[in-house]
């Protein structure tokens, strides 16, 4: 990967909150993430984010402040303190219009050992966080903006590679998004009785990490999308998965299991739970789709075999969108 | 390649014995030429004659409820190196 000139100044921001100005022999940082979205590099200890560009400012401050409330201690991976600016202004930074934000580095879920993940600490760590009372005012969690945006890049590749190996997936895609209710596709609140708690917005098992290392407790990091909405978001990509027929059932109930036992209030305490997961699955189910596809036509290839199934779980759901009663409008 | 009459989702076509089938890959309805029918029926019926009694089902998962949209769960859905490596980046993935 070439080293941009943000990344370089991202490692020297996160090598100078690891230790005080001295020689050293730290070993150069690590890139941990570098996308349009957020940039993240690791030095040792520290990990500094540059957040994405067309973030809204207010809306990220009040996020960054949850993350540091001491209401969500032992939910939330706290920041670290911002060290003072050189000129003792002791800004927030930014780089390159971005904000930059420092974290205690935590150490991941294994990538290589998905059986292996941590699925009930993190439905209890969802409970706990829709639980909680919001410390101060937030903003809507972004999951239905998310999946908006990633509809939109779907077509803006479909634009780009008319009739690619992927298109047949297009079609399916969109026809289970306009099948969807207005709030699932950003375009209104949520439902009043299902909006109001405290929600990630874009939960998967890269936003977990053990802090402090190796052995700490997990906690939930990347409260970029976070804000108030339906909780049962957090728990729609597992339950999109296991619709689609990618996690397994007994995983599934493992994860759903430990989100009751904790009281979690996105869906009722016993008996079926489709009831409250049904659109934010579907929703999820599409924007892992539209992904797939956009990313499929800009590589001209073919979808593989688990980004397929997703595309057929679409095609299912624009059969069964009448259930919704949702009046197509585009 | 042709669409489903019902859901619009793309058709494909398998081989079964020398019958062509189109399944749906959306509602997974199935789509039969004229006299396939017939010769399904007349394979089964040959199939009974000669098979040995079947083995007992094996054991199902715990009944976990899906929505009416959720794939068939059937057993040895989850292995597969390849799945095994593609979904594992989707667990990571915004």
């Amino acid at each position: 990967m070439t080293t941009s000139p943000a990344v370089r100044a991202l490692g020297d921001l996160a090598h100078q909150g690891a230790h005080a100005p001295a020689a050293c022999d730290c070993a150069p940082p690590g890139v941990l993430a570098d996308r349009p979205d957020g940039t993240v590099v690791r030095s040792g200890p520290v990990v500094a984010k540059a957040h994405a560009p067309d973030a809204d400012a207010p809306a990220l401050t009040a996020r960054l402040a949850l993350a540091a409330s001491p209401a969500l201690a032992g939910i939330l991976l706290p920041p670290l303190a911002v060290p003072p600016t050189p000129d003792g202004l002791g800004q927030a930074r930014t780089l390159e219009g971005r904000t930059v934000t420092l974290w205690p580095y935590g150490v991941p879920v294994d990538p290589a050992d998905p059986d292996a993940a941590p699925w009930e600490e993190t439905a209890v760590l969802l409970a706990r966080l829709h639980r909680a009372r919001p410390p101060h005012p937030l903003p809507p969690m972004r999951g239905p903006a998310k999946a908006a945006r990633a509809v939109a890049r779907m077509r803006a590749a479909r634009a780009r590679t008319p009739g690619g190996a992927a298109a047949g997936g297009i079609a399916p895609v969109l026809a289970a998004w306009r099948g969807l209710p207005g709030w699932a596709r950003d375009e209104a609140p949520a439902p009043a009785h299902r909006a109001g708690f405290l929600c990630h917005g874009d939960l998967h098992l890269g936003q977990l990490v053990r802090h402090p290392v190796p052995d700490g407790p997990w906690l939930l990091i990347d409260v970029d999308d976070a804000g108030l909405g339906d909780p049962a978001w957090d728990l729609a990509r597992p339950a999109a998965w296991y619709a689609a027929g990618l996690l397994a059932p007994e995983v599934w109930l493992r994860f759903l299991d430990a989100y009751r036992a904790e009281d979690g209030p996105a869906v009722r305490p016993d008996g079926d739970p489709w009831p409250e997961l049904d659109v934010p699955a579907r929703a999820l189910t599409v924007q892992t789709a539209a992904l797939a596809v956009a990313k499929s036509l800009a590589q001209d290839r073919s979808p593989d075999e688990v980004e397929q199934l997703m595309i057929d779980a679409c095609a299912r759901i624009a059969c069964r969108s009448a259930e919704l009663g949702a009046a197509s409008t585009s | 390649m042709f669409q489903c009459p019902k859901c619009h989702a793309q058709m494909h076509t398998y081989n079964r014995n020398g019958v062509q089938i189109e399944q749906c890959s959306g509602c997974r309805g199935i789509f039969l030429d004229y006299g396939e029918l017939e010769s399904l029926t007349r394979m089964e019926s040959q199939w009974v004659q000669q098979a040995p009694p079947a083995p007992p089902a094996p054991q199902a998962y715990p009944a976990a409820p899906a929505p009416a949209w959720g794939a068939p769960h059937q057993g040895g859905h989850y292995g597969g190196h390849h799945r095994h490596k593609s979904f594992g980046r989707m667990l990571f993935s915004s």
